[in-house]
């Protein structure tokens, strides 16, 4: 009796403790608001010494001490699978930051780079990290759409503005067509292009180019990949013709032949499988071996462009969709550079090629932050730097005409800023060829 | 490793006692479901026969109006494609088999040690294409890869046996389970750290390999998947069942106090049952690597979850067992979503194939709860 006295009274202290624990997180959090419009007043207070900047503090402000430095972050996939494709933006944002120079005398810092290892949870866990450290003003980043479907609304709602050089899925901009995706918020913008043009582009090639009328695609869950194939699929019914089969695979399946006797059902002249590594690896190999898709052409998306995918010997003659990469003398109005110092640059730092398409990207995305710090920001009389959240948004939102190595960039009202030209590339076959073949262009699109 | 095994001594007093028992709540349940996965399975074989027949007959079209049912070629693809994918899985599922039965617990690095066994023949394989052996001589590189992944795995899960589970030989059951996980995670990091994170291939393997043979129009490949995975069985079969070792190690399964009493080194054997079970993981990963060319630190899990699943299904400790168990894992994975699922109306059924492959374990166990060759195991000695 006594022992059950005795349990009853130690679980009513755990719950009390519990509760005591939940109060205090809420408090916690109270003083944590009133404390960030008090920092957006501190500006307001002395006003005659306000230069003029962008902003109007309501989304509190970050000053940054005399010696300090401005605080970045950069958030792409640098390991596991698509090491390749996150790798080059990462190193776009270093070179565009050395590149730029310094913003009203104070230096930039990037901190640590972050991993958002192509996956939700990366995304997550990395955008943490970065909301962790209120000084930080933006992100460039995620490299994959996955991952900024998670990281993205952690961000935004920190104050934080988050530009992505390689993010393409239409659910975190808009249907082009004044619908938010489901995936938008607020204080998101991207360089990269969005999958429906990237789509309309291998619709048109396919019916149009090749001049076939039956398709299939594949996707492999990820919102890239599901709102490129069914950008795809949608683009090329408009276009009249007809999609046979739409299916998925999971991102570990090795034995393709179940799905891809699935696809072979409908006949399809063309399949679509805007997919990553090691999956698409399989498809391209087990494909011509299931019988219906013995003659079947094969095309893939950005996410496979690379010179490891297109050295792969079952990859010979594919097609690949993917940003327009022919920069010619485009200059980037914030650094003077042009596509070929960038180039330059980064083989001499790296040693090699950028291994992916969307370096570009990352780096216009990047001198666009810069200069929006630059316009939301004003040294006081103390020789801090004052910077404005809000101003940072207003300057990105009204971007229009602005020179960067993809073209000119302009944004629109949900974040879409990317130069949207496309162009299809097929692969010359065989090691040698795989970086030759990334310039081989067979159709290109622009809308 | 039940086979030949005495029937136990006392007459079954068990299926009477369970008529016996009043039925409980539970039991009506399990036969509820029971019944249920059975009409769900009935009507999916049907609707697929019926599309097979007709597809514009009413009842091939009643749930999935848009399913076009599948020509002979491509149905005996997915066959074919699901038994060579189930002969690795039975495979890997000997070692499970083998190492529980003798020690009475799950070896979850099982997988892993497939993965090794890959990922050396992934990098022997190149080393030989680098030379020029790999076009040259094919199936004398491939001998060559198959030693040496044998040896380098084997060597692998006796190392393991030795470091991580013979300390805790008198431990609970549960102790050297955990520890295996923790092996899993130990040989998944070292891949890394020695190899990278990056997918890894295999050199291209020759054209009459990749070509389709006139005997029923299958891959090169999958035949000698499928073959060298029939003979690994039986000389396995033969090891087991025919020599002095085989029956050593069949003795300290079934007791190795008494086993030890007569003579027999029960450490030796037990080393011993490791060793053959890592060969066999061994064997598969060079059977993988031919089939898909592509090998990541990560391989050895799923594959390595599949056929802890075979060796369940199969009845775990029966050899035979175990590689009907990959068989039918993998066939089922391989045809049970466009058989079962597609007919039915379900979307997206490629995605279910892991899906189905695990409820083949749930019905199998619901069904037969020792699978499928497995006895009945008194409630001492289960695990």
């Amino acid at each position: 009796m006594n022992k059950k006295l005795l349990t009853l009274l130690a679980a009513l202290f755990a719950l009390s403790l519990l509760a005591a624990a939940c109060g205090d997180d809420g408090d916690g959090e109270a003083t944590d608001t009133t404390t960030a419009p008090a920092a957006t007043e501190a500006p307001d207070e002395p006003g005659d010494e306000m230069m003029d900047h962008l902003g109007d503090g309501s989304l509190g402000a970050v000053t940054v001490e005399a010696g300090g430095a401005v605080q970045i972050r950069s958030l792409n996939a640098i390991t596991g699978d698509v090491a390749f494709f996150g790798l080059p933006l990462e190193r776009a944002v270093i070179l565009a930051i050395e590149d730029y120079g310094q913003i009203h005398g104070f230096d930039v810092d990037l901190g640590t780079t972050l991993d958002d290892l192509c996956s939700n949870d990366g995304g997550q866990a990395a955008a943490q990290i970065v909301v962790a450290d209120e000084d930080v003003l933006g992100v460039i980043g995620t490299s994959c759409s996955g991952a900024a479907v998670a990281a993205a609304p952690l961000i935004t709602d920190a104050g934080m503005v988050m530009i992505s050089g390689g993010n393409t899925s239409p659910a975190l901009t808009s249907d082009l067509a004044g619908t938010p995706g489901e995936n938008y918020n607020v204080g998101y913008y991207r360089t990269a292009h969005n999958d429906l043009f990237q789509g309309a582009a291998v619709a048109k090639f396919v019916f149009g180019e090749l001049g076939f009328t039956t398709a299939a695609a594949i996707h492999d869950g990820d919102p890239y990949t599901q709102g490129l194939a069914q950008a795809f699929a949608d683009a090329f019914e408009a276009e009249g013709g007809t999609i046979t089969g739409f299916s998925a695979v999971n991102k570990e399946d090795t034995d393709m032949v179940p799905v891809l006797t699935e696809i072979a059902a409908g006949g399809p002249e063309a399949l679509f499988f805007p997919i990553f590594q090691p999956a698409g690896d399989f498809v391209a190999d087990q494909a011509p071996g299931v019988s219906g898709l013995e003659n079947t052409v094969l095309l893939a998306a950005d996410g496979l462009l690379n010179t490891n995918y297109l050295a792969l010997p079952q990859t010979a003659g594919m097609y690949f969709s993917g940003p327009d990469s022919r920069f010619g003398e485009n200059v980037n109005q914030s650094t003077g550079k042009t596509a070929q110092d960038f180039l330059a640059a980064y083989e001499e730092r790296w040693g090699e090629a950028p291994a992916a398409p969307f370096w570009a990207h990352g780096y216009d995305a990047t001198t666009m932050l810069l200069d929006a710090i630059a316009a939301a920001s004003y040294v006081d009389a103390d020789g801090n730097l004052n910077v404005d959240r809000q101003g940072i948004r207003d300057y990105l939102n009204s971007i229009e005409g602005f020179s960067g190595l993809i073209g000119t960039i302009n944004c629109d009202d949900f974040g879409d800023c990317g130069a949207a030209r496309i162009t299809v590339v097929q692969n010359i076959g065989g090691e040698e060829n795989a970086v030759a073949s990334m310039d081989n262009v067979v159709f290109s699109f622009v809308p | 490793m039940d086979e030949g095994a005495p029937p136990s001594g006392a007459p079954r007093p068990r299926p009477r006692a369970r008529l016996l028992r009043p039925r409980t709540r539970v039991d009506w349940f399990l036969t509820v479901i029971r019944v249920a996965v059975l009409i769900v399975l009935a009507v999916g074989f049907t609707a697929f026969i019926a599309q097979e027949i007709n597809p514009d007959n009413p009842f091939a079209r009643w749930a999935n109006p848009d399913a076009t049912g599948l020509t002979g070629a491509q149905f005996r693809g997915l066959v074919i494609s699901g038994i060579a994918q189930g002969s690795m899985y039975g495979l890997i599922a000997l070692g499970y088999s083998m190492v529980y039965g003798v020690l009475g617990f799950i070896n979850f690095a099982h997988g892993e040690v497939f993965m090794v066994g890959a990922m050396t023949g992934m990098i022997t394989s190149n080393k030989l294409a680098d030379a020029g052996l790999w076009e040259s001589n094919f199936i004398g590189s491939l001998v060559f890869i198959v030693v040496v992944s044998i040896i380098v795995s084997s060597l692998t899960a006796v190392v393991m046996e030795r470091v991580a589970y013979r300390p805790l030989r008198g431990a609970p059951r549960l102790i050297p389970l955990i520890t295996s996980i923790g092996v899993s995670f130990f040989l998944q990091n070292a891949s890394v750290v020695l190899l990278g994170p990056a997918s890894k291939s295999y050199p291209n393997v020759p054209d009459w390999v990749k070509a389709k043979h006139t005997f029923l129009q299958i891959e090169g490949a999958k035949i000698l998947v499928i073959v060298v995975a029939a003979l690994s069985m039986a000389a396995l079969w033969y090891y087991v069942d025919r020599t002095k070792t085989g029956k050593a190690m069949r003795a300290v399964a079934e007791d190795a106090e008494i086993a030890s009493l007569m003579g027999i080194d029960v450490n030796r054997t037990i080393v011993k049952v490791f060793a053959v079970g890592g060969a066999m993981a061994g064997m598969a990963g060079i059977l993988w690597g031919i089939l898909f060319r592509s090998v990541i630190h990560t391989t050895g899990f799923l594959p390595g979850i599949k056929a802890f699943s075979a060796a369940v299904v199969g009845g775990i400790g029966h050899l035979g067992g175990a590689m009907a168990g990959g068989l039918s894992i993998g066939v089922a994975e391989s045809v049970g979503p466009l058989l079962i699922l597609e007919p039915l109306g379900v979307s997206g059924v490629s995605q279910l194939r892991d899906a189905v492959a695990f409820s083949m374990l749930i019905i199998v166990l619901l069904v037969r709860p020792a699978g499928l060759f497995g006895e009945r195991l008194p409630a001492e000695d289960r695990a």
